[in-house]
């Protein structure tokens, strides 16, 4: 019998989802051995029409990787979708949005007028903006356009699995992979990794507070960060709480907060709005001009509580960022 | 009025305002204006929680997302809390919910706390007529559309069922 054919496509990403492929080491030969890699843009020389040439349904399997926000990435994703069995959204984009997610906070034209025209860095005096056609000598160009706002992967084609992280842990990858080929997944739609808080299984748990206890929130390079202790004690902005676990706390034992890459649990729809819940019970502050002070201390509330998953959130976008035809 | 119901057109914009109100202060002061028969605007759809304590920011922007066009909720005044602490701790979240929903767009007006002990029902009058009137004037919360793929069916019903069953928040 032939091995299974898998795909791994990035869409808006960074390309450290590829790197966690890479990741497994000499487990990788292991993975090679029992799958095809028939498509594979980072790693290997496949190109689109190869997939438009296969039958609908032939990959076993394909992972992408990243963020959908231009008409390209639309495409590749409706392509992928047919011709894969099994589809998972990997790594935090995909899943939830993600970092490129947080361009959901800005509408297109600002994004434009800032990258084109009004970052320090540019320099643009014919004021150049990018075009979806371009008469080059050899005939008429055509390029992908930017959509209006980044969407998750399932908001945009049916997913079957989501393998979280940013990038996602090795050991989520190879249990995919080993599930995938022993045929034993779990129900569609299921997030492949442990369903507890970060919190759960943290090595710091016996000093997180119970009690309303911080008084200031701090950002890390203004304190001497404690090794043992709970960060969220310690006043840093920690998503323990209101995180997945299965990334083997690798930031707590870094003494780094945990910033969020996981996603919420399976019981929580919104990551931010328990992370608002969470603090408000620790926050040891009554008094409102007190309270405003210490939350002061949180610079960016959007881009702290869901800075992997504004377009998965319940409010999915800034109000309004889609109004007019946002045209340049 | 249900979520299904026909939105009326621009110049007949009645505004939609959910109000968590807790059980025992601003529940009870609702109770009394009715009972005392102070007329008020009917655009707020009352819900009951024990405690504003209880109010997880999730229920506000989830109202928000399902249609409303503004949220009040309703507390013990500071020290009256019946469970000591829970008043402060929604103050806490709904601080820290407004500056997130400023980022997003969302009026500053459509999300509102208010103490309001037992005995003030002439409070939730004065509250509730002038939140309509503010909001009348924003007119409908307009967020935007979350998108689905087109082969699957919309699945933003099956949500409030989960709510219901198995406490997702």
């Amino acid at each position: 019998m032939s091995k299974p054919k898998a795909g791994f496509y990035w869409c808006a990403s960074c390309g450290g989802c590829e790197e966690s492929v890479v990741d497994l080491a000499e487990d990788i030969l292991g993975v090679v051995e029992a799958i095809d890699f028939v498509f594979f843009p980072v790693a290997m020389d496949f190109k689109r029409e190869d997939v438009e040439a296969m039958e609908d349904g032939e990959m076993t399997v394909c992972f992408i990787n990243g963020a959908i926000r231009s008409s390209e990435q639309r495409e590749m994703a409706e392509l992928l979708r047919r011709k894969s069995q099994v589809l998972i959204a990997y790594g935090s984009c995909s899943y939830q949005g993600g970092i490129p997610g947080l361009a959901n906070l800005c509408s297109r034209e600002e994004i434009f007028k800032f990258v084109y025209h009004d970052s320090p860095s540019t320099d643009n005096p014919q004021g150049t903006r990018p075009q979806v056609r371009f008469d080059a000598p050899e005939g008429e160009l055509e390029l992908p356009s930017l959509d209006k706002e980044v969407k998750s992967l399932d908001q945009v084609v049916e997913v079957d699995y989501y393998i979280p992280g940013c990038a996602p842990p090795t050991a989520l990858l190879k249990a995919a992979v080993e599930a995938l080929l022993s045929g034993d997944m779990p129900p569609k739609g299921s997030v492949i990794a442990p369903d507890t808080a970060l919190c759960d299984d943290c090595p710091r748990i016996d000093t997180k507070p119970a009690e309303p206890l911080i008084t200031e929130f701090k950002r890390p390079w203004q304190i001497q960060i404690d090794h043992e202790k709970c960060l969220l004690a310690q006043g840093l902005l920690c998503l323990g709480p209101a995180t997945r676990g299965g990334c083997d706390h690798a930031c707590i034992d870094g003494n780094m907060p945990c910033s969020g890459c996981m996603g919420p649990v399976s019981r929580v729809r919104d990551q931010g709005a328990a992370i608002i819940s969470a603090l408000g019970s620790l926050l040891n502050h009554d008094d409102p001009d007190e309270i405003d002070k210490a939350l002061d201390g949180i610079p960016d509330p959007a881009g702290t509580f869901y800075r992997y998953g504004i377009p998965h959130s319940t409010l999915y976008a800034r109000c309004g960022i889609t109004a007019g035809n946002g045209e340049s | 009025m249900s979520k299904d119901t026909p939105l009326p057109s621009a110049e007949g914009f009645e505004p939609r305002i959910v109000a968590f109100f807790c059980n025992w202060c601003t529940y009870t002061a609702s109770d009394l204006a009715g009972t005392s028969r102070m007329q008020y605007a009917p655009n707020t759809r009352v819900i009951r929680v024990m405690c504003s304590g209880r109010i997880d920011p999730r229920f506000v922007l989830q109202t928000l997302r399902e249609g409303a066009d503004g949220v009040l909720l309703g507390g013990c005044r500071p020290g009256d809390c019946h469970y000591q602490s829970g008043n402060y701790k929604c103050l806490r979240r709904f601080k820290l919910l407004k500056r997130y929903l400023a980022q997003m767009g969302v009026e500053n007006e459509r999300v509102r706390l208010e103490w309001i002990a037992a005995s003030e029902g002439d409070r939730v009058q004065k509250v509730t007529n002038e939140m309509v009137e503010q909001i009348r004037k924003l007119g409908h919360c307009r967020l935007e559309q979350i998108p689905r793929p087109e082969t699957e069916p919309a699945a933003e019903t099956h949500d409030l069922e989960q709510v219901g069953a198995g406490g997702m928040i």
